[in-house]
Protein backbone atom coordinates (compact mmCIF):
# COMPACT_ATOMS: atom_id res chain seq x y z
CA UNK A 1 0.00 0.00 0.00
CA UNK A 2 1.20 3.68 -0.94
CA UNK A 3 1.37 6.53 1.22
CA UNK A 4 2.01 10.02 -0.71
CA UNK A 5 3.88 12.50 1.82
CA UNK A 6 3.05 15.54 0.62
CA UNK A 7 6.33 17.99 1.73
CA UNK A 8 8.53 14.94 0.71
CA UNK A 9 6.38 14.95 -2.85
CA UNK A 10 6.58 11.29 -3.60
CA UNK A 11 4.60 8.08 -2.38
CA UNK A 12 6.08 5.51 -0.78
CA UNK A 13 5.13 2.00 0.75
CA UNK A 14 3.63 2.23 3.54
CA UNK A 15 4.90 -1.06 5.56
CA UNK A 16 8.29 -0.44 4.15
CA UNK A 17 8.17 2.95 6.27
CA UNK A 18 6.71 1.10 9.18
CA UNK A 19 9.24 -1.15 9.57
CA UNK A 20 11.99 1.26 8.49
CA UNK A 21 10.29 3.51 11.78
CA UNK A 22 10.55 -0.35 13.56
CA UNK A 23 14.11 -1.06 13.36
CA UNK A 24 15.46 2.19 13.83
CA UNK A 25 13.41 2.75 16.90
CA UNK A 26 14.86 -0.86 18.14
CA UNK A 27 18.45 0.37 18.25
CA UNK A 28 17.62 3.57 19.91
CA UNK A 29 15.62 1.92 23.01
CA UNK A 30 18.19 -0.44 23.08
CA UNK A 31 21.33 1.83 22.69
CA UNK A 32 19.95 5.07 23.47
CA UNK A 33 21.11 6.42 20.21
CA UNK A 34 18.45 8.78 18.20
CA UNK A 35 20.00 6.21 15.06
CA UNK A 36 19.59 9.39 12.58
CA UNK A 37 22.64 8.41 11.57
CA UNK A 38 21.39 5.27 10.06
CA UNK A 39 17.32 6.87 8.87
CA UNK A 40 18.72 9.99 6.98
CA UNK A 41 20.67 7.44 4.42
CA UNK A 42 17.79 4.62 4.53
CA UNK A 43 15.20 7.68 3.67
CA UNK A 44 17.00 8.84 0.81
CA UNK A 45 17.65 5.54 -0.59
CA UNK A 46 13.71 4.91 -0.69
CA UNK A 47 13.69 8.39 -2.51
CA UNK A 48 13.06 10.50 -0.28
CA UNK A 49 14.84 14.10 -0.94
CA UNK A 50 17.97 14.46 1.08
CA UNK A 51 17.06 18.04 2.79
CA UNK A 52 13.35 16.58 3.68
CA UNK A 53 15.16 13.28 4.66
CA UNK A 54 16.94 14.95 7.09
CA UNK A 55 14.34 17.34 8.95
CA UNK A 56 11.83 14.46 9.23
CA UNK A 57 13.95 12.32 10.99
CA UNK A 58 14.96 15.10 13.85
CA UNK A 59 11.06 15.05 13.82
CA UNK A 60 10.15 11.21 14.58
CA UNK A 61 13.55 11.22 16.61
CA UNK A 62 11.56 13.61 19.39
CA UNK A 63 8.81 10.60 19.05
CA UNK A 64 10.92 7.55 19.50
CA UNK A 65 13.39 9.03 22.44
CA UNK A 66 10.44 10.30 24.08
CA UNK A 67 8.90 6.42 23.99
CA UNK A 68 12.73 5.17 24.66
CA UNK A 69 13.09 7.60 27.53
CA UNK A 70 10.00 7.17 29.32
CA UNK A 71 11.14 3.05 29.67
CA UNK A 72 14.37 4.04 31.26
CA UNK A 73 12.56 6.05 33.80
CA UNK A 74 10.20 3.52 34.93
CA UNK A 75 13.10 1.52 35.65
CA UNK A 76 14.45 4.74 37.26
CA UNK A 77 17.48 5.22 34.83
CA UNK A 78 17.28 8.44 33.77
CA UNK A 79 20.14 11.13 35.77
CA UNK A 80 18.18 14.19 34.77
CA UNK A 81 20.84 16.66 36.54
CA UNK A 82 23.48 14.91 34.27
CA UNK A 83 21.11 15.43 31.23
CA UNK A 84 20.68 18.79 31.60
CA UNK A 85 24.46 19.67 31.72
CA UNK A 86 25.09 17.69 28.38
CA UNK A 87 21.81 20.06 27.38
CA UNK A 88 23.51 22.90 28.19
CA UNK A 89 26.44 22.36 26.68
CA UNK A 90 24.45 20.71 23.80
CA UNK A 91 22.80 24.14 22.84
CA UNK A 92 26.00 26.09 23.46
CA UNK A 93 27.69 23.60 21.03
CA UNK A 94 25.25 23.84 18.14
CA UNK A 95 25.07 27.32 18.10
CA UNK A 96 28.94 27.38 17.56
CA UNK A 97 28.78 24.61 15.25
CA UNK A 98 26.21 26.21 12.91
CA UNK A 99 28.63 29.55 12.77
CA UNK A 100 31.27 27.14 11.79
CA UNK A 101 29.46 25.24 8.94
CA UNK A 102 28.93 28.86 7.91
CA UNK A 103 32.30 29.49 7.73
CA UNK A 104 33.18 26.18 5.99
CA UNK A 105 30.90 26.70 3.54
CA UNK A 106 32.55 30.31 2.56
CA UNK A 107 35.67 28.23 2.15
CA UNK A 108 34.14 25.93 -0.22
CA UNK A 109 35.62 22.58 1.86
CA UNK A 110 32.26 21.74 3.46
CA UNK A 111 31.49 18.40 1.85
CA UNK A 112 35.23 17.27 2.74
CA UNK A 113 35.09 17.94 6.16
CA UNK A 114 31.38 16.59 6.71
CA UNK A 115 32.35 13.24 4.65
CA UNK A 116 35.69 12.92 6.54
CA UNK A 117 34.26 13.92 9.75
CA UNK A 118 31.73 11.44 9.52
CA UNK A 119 34.26 8.11 8.77
CA UNK A 120 36.99 10.09 11.03
CA UNK A 121 34.69 10.19 14.10
CA UNK A 122 32.35 6.97 13.56
CA UNK A 123 35.56 5.38 12.86
CA UNK A 124 37.39 6.03 16.19
CA UNK A 125 34.22 6.44 18.45
CA UNK A 126 33.07 2.50 17.17
CA UNK A 127 36.74 1.10 16.66
CA UNK A 128 37.67 2.33 20.65
CA UNK A 129 34.19 1.21 22.08
CA UNK A 130 34.35 -2.14 19.98
CA UNK A 131 38.38 -3.16 21.38
CA UNK A 132 36.84 -2.00 25.06
CA UNK A 133 33.80 -4.00 25.20
CA UNK A 134 35.79 -7.03 23.41
CA UNK A 135 38.08 -7.14 25.75
CA UNK A 136 35.23 -6.44 28.71
CA UNK A 137 33.73 -10.12 27.45
CA UNK A 138 36.63 -12.29 27.06
CA UNK A 139 37.63 -10.82 30.63
CA UNK A 140 33.91 -11.99 31.78
CA UNK A 141 34.09 -15.64 29.58
CA UNK A 142 37.63 -16.24 31.20
CA UNK A 143 36.04 -16.13 34.47
CA UNK A 144 38.53 -13.32 35.98
CA UNK A 145 36.31 -10.83 38.06
CA UNK A 146 37.35 -7.62 35.99
CA UNK A 147 39.28 -5.32 38.89
CA UNK A 148 37.40 -2.14 39.67
CA UNK A 149 39.21 0.59 40.61
CA UNK A 150 37.49 1.81 43.77
CA UNK A 151 38.38 5.59 42.52
CA UNK A 152 39.92 6.32 39.19
CA UNK A 153 41.87 9.40 38.82
CA UNK A 154 41.32 10.96 35.39
CA UNK A 155 42.17 14.70 33.75
CA UNK A 156 38.61 15.51 34.61
CA UNK A 157 38.38 15.26 38.51
CA UNK A 158 40.98 17.92 38.64
CA UNK A 159 38.54 20.11 37.05
CA UNK A 160 36.91 23.25 38.79
CA UNK A 161 33.21 22.86 40.00
CA UNK A 162 32.71 19.92 40.86
CA UNK A 163 28.79 18.99 41.44
CA UNK A 164 27.15 15.11 43.00
CA UNK A 165 25.46 13.46 40.56
CA UNK A 166 23.82 10.97 43.36
CA UNK A 167 22.12 8.86 40.26
CA UNK A 168 24.92 7.99 38.61
CA UNK A 169 27.31 7.94 42.17
CA UNK A 170 29.13 10.75 40.26
CA UNK A 171 31.01 13.81 42.08
CA UNK A 172 32.61 15.22 38.65
CA UNK A 173 33.44 18.56 37.59
CA UNK A 174 29.98 20.50 36.03
CA UNK A 175 32.88 21.11 33.11
CA UNK A 176 33.03 17.86 31.80
CA UNK A 177 29.60 16.98 30.76
CA UNK A 178 28.92 19.95 29.82
CA UNK A 179 32.30 20.48 27.16
CA UNK A 180 31.19 16.64 25.84
CA UNK A 181 27.72 18.57 25.50
CA UNK A 182 29.28 21.11 23.45
CA UNK A 183 31.54 18.60 20.80
CA UNK A 184 28.46 16.59 20.35
CA UNK A 185 26.66 19.82 19.68
CA UNK A 186 29.19 21.25 17.07
CA UNK A 187 28.86 17.80 15.28
CA UNK A 188 24.64 17.77 15.20
CA UNK A 189 25.43 21.28 13.70
CA UNK A 190 28.33 20.07 10.88
CA UNK A 191 27.00 16.21 10.43
CA UNK A 192 22.92 16.58 10.99
CA UNK A 193 22.90 13.97 13.61
CA UNK A 194 21.66 13.83 16.92
CA UNK A 195 25.12 12.89 18.57
CA UNK A 196 23.99 10.04 20.41
CA UNK A 197 27.02 7.46 18.90
CA UNK A 198 29.37 9.82 20.07
CA UNK A 199 27.37 10.83 23.31
CA UNK A 200 26.93 7.19 24.81
CA UNK A 201 30.67 6.35 24.57
CA UNK A 202 31.57 9.59 26.17
CA UNK A 203 28.99 9.32 28.94
CA UNK A 204 30.40 5.73 29.28
CA UNK A 205 34.30 6.21 28.97
CA UNK A 206 35.27 9.99 29.96
CA UNK A 207 32.75 10.64 32.32
CA UNK A 208 32.41 7.11 33.75
CA UNK A 209 28.77 6.66 34.53
CA UNK A 210 27.60 3.10 35.09
CA UNK A 211 26.12 1.79 31.27
CA UNK A 212 22.59 1.48 32.87
CA UNK A 213 22.01 5.08 33.19
CA UNK A 214 23.54 6.61 30.19
CA UNK A 215 20.66 5.33 27.77
CA UNK A 216 17.55 6.96 29.52
CA UNK A 217 20.18 9.77 29.99
CA UNK A 218 21.59 10.60 26.32
CA UNK A 219 17.56 9.96 25.22
CA UNK A 220 16.59 12.91 27.57
CA UNK A 221 18.54 15.18 25.97
CA UNK A 222 18.49 14.22 22.53
CA UNK A 223 14.26 15.04 22.81
CA UNK A 224 15.33 18.33 23.43
CA UNK A 225 18.30 18.40 20.95
CA UNK A 226 16.04 17.30 17.90
CA UNK A 227 12.52 19.23 18.92
CA UNK A 228 14.85 22.66 18.36
CA UNK A 229 16.31 21.25 15.46
CA UNK A 230 12.96 20.29 13.48
CA UNK A 231 11.07 23.71 14.72
CA UNK A 232 14.52 25.36 13.19
CA UNK A 233 14.27 22.99 10.05
CA UNK A 234 10.48 23.78 9.86
CA UNK A 235 11.27 27.55 9.76
CA UNK A 236 14.46 27.63 7.53
CA UNK A 237 13.80 25.23 4.51
CA UNK A 238 10.34 23.93 4.97
CA UNK A 239 11.62 20.60 5.11
CA UNK A 240 9.36 18.66 7.69
CA UNK A 241 6.85 16.27 6.91
CA UNK A 242 4.85 15.34 9.47
CA UNK A 243 3.18 12.70 7.39
CA UNK A 244 6.37 10.79 7.00
CA UNK A 245 7.41 11.24 10.07
CA UNK A 246 4.12 10.35 12.27
CA UNK A 247 4.18 6.70 10.10
CA UNK A 248 8.46 6.26 11.03
CA UNK A 249 6.90 6.90 14.07
CA UNK A 250 4.51 4.46 14.27
CA UNK A 251 7.12 1.95 13.71
CA UNK A 252 9.54 3.61 15.78
CA UNK A 253 7.85 3.60 19.01
CA UNK A 254 7.14 0.24 18.80
CA UNK A 255 10.67 -0.93 18.51
CA UNK A 256 11.64 1.37 20.83
CA UNK A 257 9.95 -0.54 23.66
CA UNK A 258 11.26 -3.92 22.43
CA UNK A 259 14.49 -2.59 22.00
CA UNK A 260 14.20 -0.62 25.89
CA UNK A 261 13.13 -3.93 27.24
CA UNK A 262 15.56 -6.36 25.15
CA UNK A 263 18.08 -4.19 26.55
CA UNK A 264 17.81 -5.20 29.83
CA UNK A 265 18.40 -8.34 28.92
CA UNK A 266 21.99 -7.47 27.88
CA UNK A 267 25.32 -7.35 29.93
CA UNK A 268 26.66 -3.97 30.18
CA UNK A 269 30.04 -4.92 27.21
CA UNK A 270 27.29 -6.86 25.36
CA UNK A 271 25.08 -3.68 24.78
CA UNK A 272 28.08 -1.71 24.09
CA UNK A 273 29.80 -3.81 20.97
CA UNK A 274 26.63 -4.02 19.40
CA UNK A 275 26.47 -1.02 19.16
CA UNK A 276 30.25 -0.50 18.45
CA UNK A 277 29.81 -2.93 15.59
CA UNK A 278 27.11 -0.86 14.15
CA UNK A 279 28.52 2.14 14.25
CA UNK A 280 32.45 0.87 12.41
CA UNK A 281 29.43 -0.53 9.62
CA UNK A 282 28.28 2.29 8.88
CA UNK A 283 31.96 4.09 9.10
CA UNK A 284 33.37 1.59 6.76
CA UNK A 285 30.08 1.70 4.36
CA UNK A 286 30.48 5.21 4.35
CA UNK A 287 34.49 5.23 3.76
CA UNK A 288 34.13 2.54 0.68
CA UNK A 289 31.54 5.24 -0.51
CA UNK A 290 34.12 7.59 -0.83
CA UNK A 291 36.67 5.99 -2.72
CA UNK A 292 35.12 3.98 -4.93
CA UNK A 293 34.13 6.06 -8.16
CA UNK A 294 30.60 6.31 -8.38
CA UNK A 295 28.89 4.83 -11.27
CA UNK A 296 27.23 8.64 -12.76
CA UNK A 297 29.51 11.21 -11.93
CA UNK A 298 26.66 13.70 -11.68
CA UNK A 299 23.64 13.81 -9.60
CA UNK A 300 20.78 15.54 -9.59
CA UNK A 301 20.05 18.27 -6.66
CA UNK A 302 16.68 19.93 -5.82
CA UNK A 303 16.14 23.93 -4.96
CA UNK A 304 14.04 24.53 -2.31
CA UNK A 305 12.00 27.44 -3.49
CA UNK B 1 -22.29 2.13 -15.82
CA UNK B 2 -25.42 2.72 -18.08
CA UNK B 3 -25.85 6.33 -17.35
CA UNK B 4 -21.68 6.93 -18.00
CA UNK B 5 -22.27 5.51 -21.35
CA UNK B 6 -25.58 7.59 -22.15
CA UNK B 7 -23.43 10.72 -21.36
CA UNK B 8 -20.08 10.11 -22.28
CA UNK B 9 -20.45 9.98 -26.33
CA UNK B 10 -22.38 12.97 -26.58
CA UNK B 11 -19.67 14.82 -24.00
CA UNK B 12 -16.96 13.32 -26.15
CA UNK B 13 -18.53 14.33 -29.28
CA UNK B 14 -19.13 17.83 -27.63
CA UNK B 15 -15.27 18.57 -26.77
CA UNK B 16 -14.58 17.65 -30.06
CA UNK B 17 -16.58 19.74 -31.79
CA UNK B 18 -15.81 23.21 -29.56
CA UNK B 19 -12.57 22.36 -29.00
CA UNK B 20 -10.82 25.30 -27.55
CA UNK B 21 -7.94 27.11 -28.94
CA UNK B 22 -7.56 25.83 -32.51
CA UNK B 23 -4.87 26.88 -34.48
CA UNK B 24 -5.19 25.26 -38.05
CA UNK B 25 -9.15 25.03 -38.95
CA UNK B 26 -10.30 22.06 -37.77
CA UNK B 27 -7.54 19.89 -39.16
CA UNK B 28 -7.31 18.52 -35.82
CA UNK B 29 -9.39 18.20 -32.48
CA UNK B 30 -8.07 16.08 -29.32
CA UNK B 31 -9.41 16.61 -25.55
CA UNK B 32 -8.38 14.78 -22.20
CA UNK B 33 -11.06 12.58 -20.38
CA UNK B 34 -10.01 15.12 -17.09
CA UNK B 35 -8.14 17.77 -16.98
CA UNK B 36 -7.91 17.73 -12.92
CA UNK B 37 -5.29 15.07 -11.32
CA UNK B 38 -5.47 15.40 -7.58
CA UNK B 39 -3.21 14.37 -5.52
CA UNK B 40 -4.69 12.94 -2.16
CA UNK B 41 -3.11 10.36 0.61
CA UNK B 42 -3.32 7.21 -1.45
CA UNK B 43 -1.82 8.75 -5.00
CA UNK B 44 0.78 6.52 -6.43
CA UNK B 45 0.75 8.17 -9.72
CA UNK B 46 -2.43 8.53 -12.31
CA UNK B 47 -3.66 7.97 -16.11
CA UNK B 48 -5.02 10.21 -18.56
CA UNK B 49 -6.70 9.02 -21.75
CA UNK B 50 -6.16 11.53 -24.39
CA UNK B 51 -8.71 11.70 -27.93
CA UNK B 52 -8.66 13.33 -31.04
CA UNK B 53 -9.75 13.16 -34.57
CA UNK B 54 -7.63 13.94 -37.34
CA UNK B 55 -8.49 15.95 -40.69
CA UNK B 56 -7.40 13.10 -43.30
CA UNK B 57 -4.11 11.20 -42.62
CA UNK B 58 -0.71 11.55 -41.01
CA UNK B 59 1.59 10.79 -37.55
CA UNK B 60 0.49 12.25 -34.47
CA UNK B 61 2.74 13.93 -31.63
CA UNK B 62 1.38 14.16 -28.14
CA UNK B 63 3.92 16.75 -25.98
CA UNK B 64 2.77 16.77 -22.15
CA UNK B 65 4.96 19.66 -20.17
CA UNK B 66 5.08 19.99 -16.62
CA UNK B 67 5.49 23.37 -14.88
CA UNK B 68 8.94 24.36 -15.03
CA UNK B 69 11.33 24.17 -12.28
CA UNK B 70 14.56 24.77 -10.67
CA UNK B 71 17.66 21.96 -10.67
CA UNK B 72 21.02 21.99 -9.45
CA UNK B 73 23.01 19.14 -11.16
CA UNK B 74 26.29 18.28 -9.37
CA UNK B 75 29.42 16.85 -10.26
CA UNK B 76 31.74 14.12 -8.45
CA UNK B 77 35.22 14.15 -8.95
CA UNK B 78 38.38 12.30 -7.34
CA UNK B 79 40.60 14.52 -4.97
CA UNK B 80 43.27 12.74 -2.64
CA UNK B 81 41.76 9.60 -3.62
CA UNK B 82 38.02 10.90 -2.66
CA UNK B 83 34.89 11.23 -4.54
CA UNK B 84 33.02 14.30 -3.41
CA UNK B 85 30.91 16.88 -4.98
CA UNK B 86 33.17 19.29 -6.99
CA UNK B 87 31.19 21.28 -9.68
CA UNK B 88 27.78 22.29 -9.29
CA UNK B 89 25.33 24.00 -12.19
CA UNK B 90 21.54 25.59 -11.81
CA UNK B 91 19.50 25.30 -14.16
CA UNK B 92 16.74 27.85 -13.57
CA UNK B 93 14.11 26.78 -16.41
CA UNK B 94 13.50 23.11 -16.56
CA UNK B 95 10.54 21.05 -16.96
CA UNK B 96 9.37 19.22 -14.22
CA UNK B 97 7.75 16.51 -16.47
CA UNK B 98 8.13 16.21 -19.86
CA UNK B 99 6.39 13.57 -21.94
CA UNK B 100 6.51 12.19 -25.88
CA UNK B 101 4.08 9.83 -27.07
CA UNK B 102 4.00 9.52 -30.87
CA UNK B 103 2.80 7.11 -34.21
CA UNK B 104 6.18 6.86 -35.24
CA UNK B 105 10.01 7.99 -34.06
CA UNK B 106 9.41 11.57 -33.77
CA UNK B 107 12.55 11.92 -36.24
CA UNK B 108 11.22 10.03 -38.46
CA UNK B 109 7.77 12.16 -38.25
CA UNK B 110 9.09 15.83 -38.40
CA UNK B 111 12.28 17.53 -39.76
CA UNK B 112 14.50 19.07 -37.74
CA UNK B 113 13.72 23.28 -38.00
CA UNK B 114 10.00 21.80 -37.14
CA UNK B 115 11.05 19.91 -33.70
CA UNK B 116 12.80 22.71 -32.73
CA UNK B 117 9.91 25.43 -33.24
CA UNK B 118 7.69 23.26 -31.49
CA UNK B 119 9.99 21.99 -28.23
CA UNK B 120 9.12 18.82 -29.82
CA UNK B 121 12.19 16.49 -28.22
CA UNK B 122 14.27 16.59 -25.10
CA UNK B 123 17.36 18.00 -26.93
CA UNK B 124 15.02 21.35 -28.03
CA UNK B 125 14.64 21.92 -24.88
CA UNK B 126 16.06 25.28 -23.95
CA UNK B 127 17.48 23.98 -20.68
CA UNK B 128 19.80 27.45 -19.40
CA UNK B 129 22.01 28.03 -16.48
CA UNK B 130 22.87 31.68 -15.58
CA UNK B 131 26.47 30.49 -14.71
CA UNK B 132 29.61 31.11 -16.93
CA UNK B 133 30.85 28.16 -18.43
CA UNK B 134 32.32 27.07 -21.47
CA UNK B 135 29.68 25.22 -23.37
CA UNK B 136 30.93 22.21 -23.82
CA UNK B 137 30.75 21.95 -20.03
CA UNK B 138 27.40 23.26 -20.29
CA UNK B 139 26.38 20.67 -22.84
CA UNK B 140 27.81 18.11 -20.20
CA UNK B 141 25.81 19.17 -17.60
CA UNK B 142 22.69 19.34 -19.54
CA UNK B 143 23.42 15.62 -21.00
CA UNK B 144 23.56 14.83 -17.18
CA UNK B 145 20.11 16.68 -16.21
CA UNK B 146 18.14 14.64 -18.95
CA UNK B 147 19.53 11.48 -17.95
CA UNK B 148 18.72 11.96 -14.12
CA UNK B 149 15.67 12.88 -14.99
CA UNK B 150 14.56 10.30 -17.75
CA UNK B 151 16.25 7.65 -14.86
CA UNK B 152 13.42 9.50 -12.31
CA UNK B 153 10.65 8.76 -14.90
CA UNK B 154 10.04 12.15 -15.40
CA UNK B 155 11.22 12.62 -18.83
CA UNK B 156 9.47 9.36 -20.96
CA UNK B 157 9.40 8.62 -24.28
CA UNK B 158 6.78 6.33 -26.06
CA UNK B 159 7.04 5.36 -29.87
CA UNK B 160 3.65 4.39 -31.12
CA UNK B 161 1.82 5.03 -27.57
CA UNK B 162 -0.61 7.35 -29.96
CA UNK B 163 -3.02 4.53 -31.87
CA UNK B 164 -5.40 4.92 -34.49
CA UNK B 165 -8.69 3.36 -33.93
CA UNK B 166 -10.26 3.29 -37.65
CA UNK B 167 -9.00 5.80 -40.27
CA UNK B 168 -9.43 9.03 -37.99
CA UNK B 169 -9.82 8.58 -34.22
CA UNK B 170 -6.42 7.91 -32.13
CA UNK B 171 -6.40 7.73 -28.80
CA UNK B 172 -3.11 7.50 -26.31
CA UNK B 173 -2.89 6.93 -22.37
CA UNK B 174 -0.60 9.39 -20.51
CA UNK B 175 0.86 7.80 -17.17
CA UNK B 176 2.38 10.27 -14.42
CA UNK B 177 4.73 8.68 -11.96
CA UNK B 178 4.03 9.46 -8.19
CA UNK B 179 6.71 11.31 -8.34
CA UNK B 180 5.30 14.04 -10.46
CA UNK B 181 5.23 17.88 -10.12
CA UNK B 182 2.33 19.56 -9.22
CA UNK B 183 1.06 22.52 -11.12
CA UNK B 184 -0.12 23.79 -14.44
CA UNK B 185 0.55 20.89 -17.35
CA UNK B 186 0.03 21.95 -21.24
CA UNK B 187 -0.88 18.87 -23.13
CA UNK B 188 0.17 19.97 -27.17
CA UNK B 189 -0.78 17.38 -30.10
CA UNK B 190 0.88 17.90 -33.40
CA UNK B 191 -0.05 16.41 -36.63
CA UNK B 192 2.06 16.36 -39.51
CA UNK B 193 1.49 15.13 -42.61
CA UNK B 194 5.00 14.78 -44.94
CA UNK B 195 7.18 16.81 -42.44
CA UNK B 196 4.55 19.32 -42.88
CA UNK B 197 2.49 20.44 -39.81
CA UNK B 198 -1.01 19.82 -40.57
CA UNK B 199 -2.73 20.79 -36.91
CA UNK B 200 -2.07 21.59 -33.51
CA UNK B 201 -3.64 22.02 -30.48
CA UNK B 202 -2.93 22.68 -26.73
CA UNK B 203 -4.79 22.25 -24.03
CA UNK B 204 -4.35 22.85 -20.35
CA UNK B 205 -3.94 19.85 -16.69
CA UNK B 206 -3.91 20.94 -13.89
CA UNK B 207 -2.12 18.43 -11.28
CA UNK B 208 -3.03 19.17 -7.78
CA UNK B 209 -2.96 18.42 -4.33
CA UNK B 210 -5.97 17.94 -2.37
CA UNK B 211 -7.83 17.21 1.03
CA UNK B 212 -4.96 16.19 3.77
CA UNK B 213 -2.15 16.53 1.62
CA UNK B 214 -2.99 20.06 0.72
CA UNK B 215 -3.77 21.14 4.22
CA UNK B 216 -0.07 19.58 5.76
CA UNK B 217 1.62 21.62 2.59
CA UNK B 218 -0.78 24.57 3.29
CA UNK B 219 0.00 24.69 6.99
CA UNK B 220 3.58 24.41 6.83
CA UNK B 221 4.12 27.37 4.27
CA UNK B 222 2.28 29.89 5.71
CA UNK B 223 2.87 29.19 9.19
CA UNK B 224 5.99 27.67 9.45
CA UNK B 225 6.60 28.32 13.38
CA UNK B 226 3.76 26.62 14.35
CA UNK B 227 3.81 23.73 11.69
CA UNK B 228 7.24 23.21 13.83
CA UNK B 229 6.12 23.09 17.06
CA UNK B 230 2.77 21.12 16.38
CA UNK B 231 4.97 18.30 14.53
CA UNK B 232 7.01 18.11 17.60
CA UNK B 233 4.04 18.10 20.15
CA UNK B 234 2.47 15.62 18.15
CA UNK B 235 5.43 13.31 18.37
CA UNK B 236 5.98 13.92 22.52
CA UNK B 237 2.15 12.89 22.24
CA UNK B 238 2.49 9.69 19.98
CA UNK B 239 5.65 8.87 21.99
CA UNK B 240 3.90 9.10 25.41
CA UNK B 241 0.95 7.01 23.84
CA UNK B 242 2.99 4.27 22.26
CA UNK B 243 4.53 3.72 26.21
CA UNK B 244 1.21 3.23 28.18
CA UNK B 245 0.19 -0.45 26.64
CA UNK B 246 3.56 -1.41 28.25
CA UNK B 247 3.29 0.10 31.25
CA UNK B 248 2.82 -3.34 33.69
CA UNK B 249 4.98 -5.71 31.76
Amino acid sequence: MQIYLPIAEVSVDLFLLLSLGGLVGFLSGLFGVGGGFMMTPLLIFVGVPPAVAVGTQANQIVGASVSGMIVHWRRDAVDFKMGSMLLIGGMVGSGAGVALFQLLQRIGQIDLVISLAYVVVLGAVGGLMLVESMRAIFQRHRGATPRHKLHQHLMIHGLPFKMRFPKSRLYISALAPISIGVLSGVMIAIMGVGGGFFMVPAMIYILGMPTSMVPGTSLFQIIFITGVTTVLHAVTNQTVDVVLALTLLIGGVLGAQIGGRFGTHLRGEQTRALLALIVVGVALKLAIDLVIPPEDAFSLGFIIK
Amino acid sequence: MRLRRWILPPALVLALAFAPKLTLAQALVADLTSHLIAITTGFSGAEVTLFGAAEGEGEVIVVVRGPDVGAVVREKRATMGVWLNRDRMIFDDVPGFYAIASTKTVEEIAPTDLRERHKIGVETLNLKTSQTASSERVAEFREALIRSKQKLGLYPQTVGAVTFVGARLFRTTISFPATVPTGAYQVSVFLVRDGRLIGAQTTPLLISKLGVSAEVVDFARKNPLWYGLVAVAVAVLAGWASSLPFRRA
